[in-house]
């Protein structure tokens, strides 16, 4: 009785806050749009038997009539992976420097790290509009330095939006990194030199490897939440910045069409499930390998 | 003990919120209002006034059609109005609680019934047109003194445009503004229905798209004054916010508002009580404090809109009832063109079709 409630507990967490919202964005996916409150037929008041006679398959169907839908979610795919890629090559760095970093630092680097947290995201967002802006700090302090001539057009690009994907996720990467780092037994590194390796060998040969799971569990922290994001590109971002969160907005905002905006947002999840049971996985062999 | 003093101070707030309930929640459009009034309102009637913004009619609908959204006094414009009160979304305005009702203004009055024909849902906050806000001193720089700073050609000439990109220009994001517009610089009616010749637009627009820094709708304000861009295609008092805002930072950006010659969208935002508001009567307390001849002047004078309260006028400064960018003359008056909504077909081909102008795809 006792293991069963310990088990009821998350599953009852899955249910409510997973299981249920995803049953009720489905039903809508397989409504039609209308102009009521709200604002897609049928709903639960036109009784189950209608309910269940009017849902169809529709509005999936529709998706893959028009390109702009596999486009953006490519899109958003190859944004969210050379944002991924592009934060661990800063992250590691980072980690790595305050893992070998002494004792007495480390507390103080890991504060640092987690310092940007106490501002809000948005506010930090937004001052990137202004450090990235035409007349931004960045364009004043190039031209001041006389490294530029005329201001670089940063800002509604992509280029900012990567910029802005790094930064608000670096922690995300550090952290685990530094985590796995951290464990690492130092004299793995003395003993491979003593057989031989070089320095640098050593890193490649041992530090990375060993530092595997850190990195793997980084990359799908800052992925993840990348793919279906929708407040950087929509502030930082330009026009040609196509994203299935900006995707997503204009069907439930502009179209007024909940329902294939519910279908675009199914499909999101099938394609972010496939990463997550990876880095399920990932996690599982970890506390196997450590027990 | 303190624990249990904050604890019951809490509890005796919460309770007492509950009890009077005596607030009101204003969703308006964002920088549209003199804040002074706000507090003057609290004062005077002595209820809480929560006020909230937003910058684009959908983001408003999508929270009416939820339903639940909370707000007892909402801002739409004419077509969302319409297709709002078809949804069922507001109720009917109890006229016998706003005696300020007789402030209004005939001529705004009866453009706004093509939106609420019974003038049953509905209160004319402020109206004003689309067009063209430029930063005169660059525009001449790039494009030489003859530049045509009155005409949509600024804009949807790609030889303009071109040069136009190295000093930055925004549009609005709002189909419904851009392709009226279109449609009248190609010669068309700008309220047309048919998605036929809303589709000739498509060229035009994808023609100047790649040179448009950005289409949003509410930065410009921002950007403009700053110096940031050099023209935005925006609505006319946010762009004569920016004027004056570049004015009072005296850093050199002298920004102008055209309407442009080929016509001009006039647009209406209306105060509305939805059907769901929490507290409707203090709703109506709201709307007739608004309609209040002083306090719409002020809210004018603040905000460089024109309003549909024809008993402010005369507490309107020069600067607002004089200029022919906030009220229109006769001759302009009459180059304005309203628009219709569009019905859900229509909406996906225009939202579609504007998607594929901005991103390409």
């Amino acid at each position: 009785m006792r293991r069963f409630a310990l088990i009821a507990i998350p599953y009852l967490w899955l249910v409510l806050l997973f299981l249920a919202p995803f049953l009720i964005v489905l039903k809508i996916s397989l409504s039609d749009a209308a102009l009521a409150i709200p604002p897609y037929a049928p709903t639960l008041k036109d009784g189950i038997g209608t309910l269940i006679a009017e849902l169809d398959f529709e509005n999936f169907v529709f998706l893959t009539q028009d390109d702009l839908y596999w486009k953006a979610y490519l899109s958003s795919l190859r944004i969210a992976l050379i944002s991924t890629l592009l934060t661990l090559l800063v992250g590691y760095p980072i980690a790595y420097g305050m893992a070998k970093a002494p004792d007495e630092w480390r507390a103080t680097l890991m504060m640092v790290v987690i310092l940007p947290f106490w501002t809000s995201f948005l506010i930090r967002v937004y001052a990137w509009m202004g450090i990235l802006s035409n007349e931004g700090l960045l364009n004043q302090l190039l031209i001041w330095l006389g490294l530029i001539g005329e201001p670089l057009t940063i800002l509604n690009t992509n280029t900012a939006v990567y910029i802005g994907i790094v930064y608000t996720y670096l922690p995300f990467m550090i952290l685990p990194i530094y985590a796995a780092l951290d464990r690492l037994d130092a004299s793995l590194d003395e003993a491979a030199q003593d057989l031989g390796c070089t320095r640098t060998q050593a890193f490649w040969l041992v530090t990375i490897p060993l530092s595997k799971n850190g990195i793997v569990a980084g990359c799908f922290l800052v992925f993840i939440p990348a793919l279906g994001e929708f407040v950087i590109p929509s502030l930082l971002g330009g026009s040609g910045t196509l994203m299935i969160g900006k995707v997503l907005w204009e069907e439930f905002f502009n179209n007024r069409d909940w329902p294939v905006a519910s279908a675009v947002a199914i499909i999101l999840l099938l394609i972010l499930v496939i990463p997550i049971v990876l880095f399920q996985r990932n996690q599982q062999k970890q506390q196997e390998a450590e027990q | 003990m303190t624990y249990r003093i904050l604890g019951g101070v809490a509890a005796a707030a919460l309770f007492a919120g509950a009890a009077t309930a005596d607030e009101v929640r204003v969703y308006n459009w964002s920088d549209y209002i003199d804040e002074s009034l706000l507090e003057k309102f609290e004062e005077e009637t002595g209820i809480d006034l929560i006020y909230d913004v937003f910058d684009s009619n959908e983001v408003l609908e999508t929270k009416l059609l939820a339903g639940g959204s909370g707000y007892d006094v909402v801002v739409p414009s004419g077509t969302f109005l319409q297709r709002q009160i078809t949804a069922g979304a507001f109720q009917k305005l109890d006229k016998s609680k706003l005696p300020n009702i007789e402030n209004m203004w005939s001529v705004i009055n009866d453009r706004l019934t093509k939106y609420d024909p019974e003038a049953a849902y509905a209160i004319n906050y402020m109206w004003g047109t689309t067009g063209l806000g430029v930063n005169i001193n660059k525009v001449k720089e790039v494009l030489g003194e003859d530049a045509p700073v009155n005409s949509l050609a600024l804009v949807l000439d790609p030889a303009n445009m071109e040069k136009l990109a190295s000093c930055g220009v925004h549009f609005l994001d709002a189909p419904v503004e851009l392709i009226p517009a279109t449609l009248a610089y190609i010669g068309e009616d700008p309220d047309s229905q048919d998605l036929e010749v809303i589709g000739k637009t498509e060229p035009v627009l994808t023609a100047v798209a790649p040179y448009v820094q950005k289409f949003h709708s509410s930065e410009y304000i921002n950007a403009l004054a700053n110096g940031d861009i050099c023209v935005a295609v925006g609505w006319s008092g946010d762009i004569l916010q920016a004027r004056d805002r570049a004015a009072e930072a005296d850093n050199g950006v002298e920004i102008e508002y055209y309407a442009p010659k080929e016509g001009a969208l006039m647009w209406f935002d209306n105060m509305a009580i939805p059907v769901d508001a929490p507290n409707p009567e203090a709703a109506h307390t709201f709307l007739n404090f608004i309609m209040d001849a002083q306090n719409m002047a002020a809210a004018s004078n603040y905000v460089y809109y024109a309003n549909g309260n024809e008993a402010s006028q005369e507490f309107l400064e020069e600067d607002v009832i004089g200029d022919t960018a906030i009220y229109p003359d006769a001759a302009t008056l009459d180059n304005l063109y309203t628009t219709s909504p569009y019905g859900p077909k229509v909406q996906r081909g225009v939202t579609r079709m504007w998607t594929k102008i901005k991103s390409g795809t």
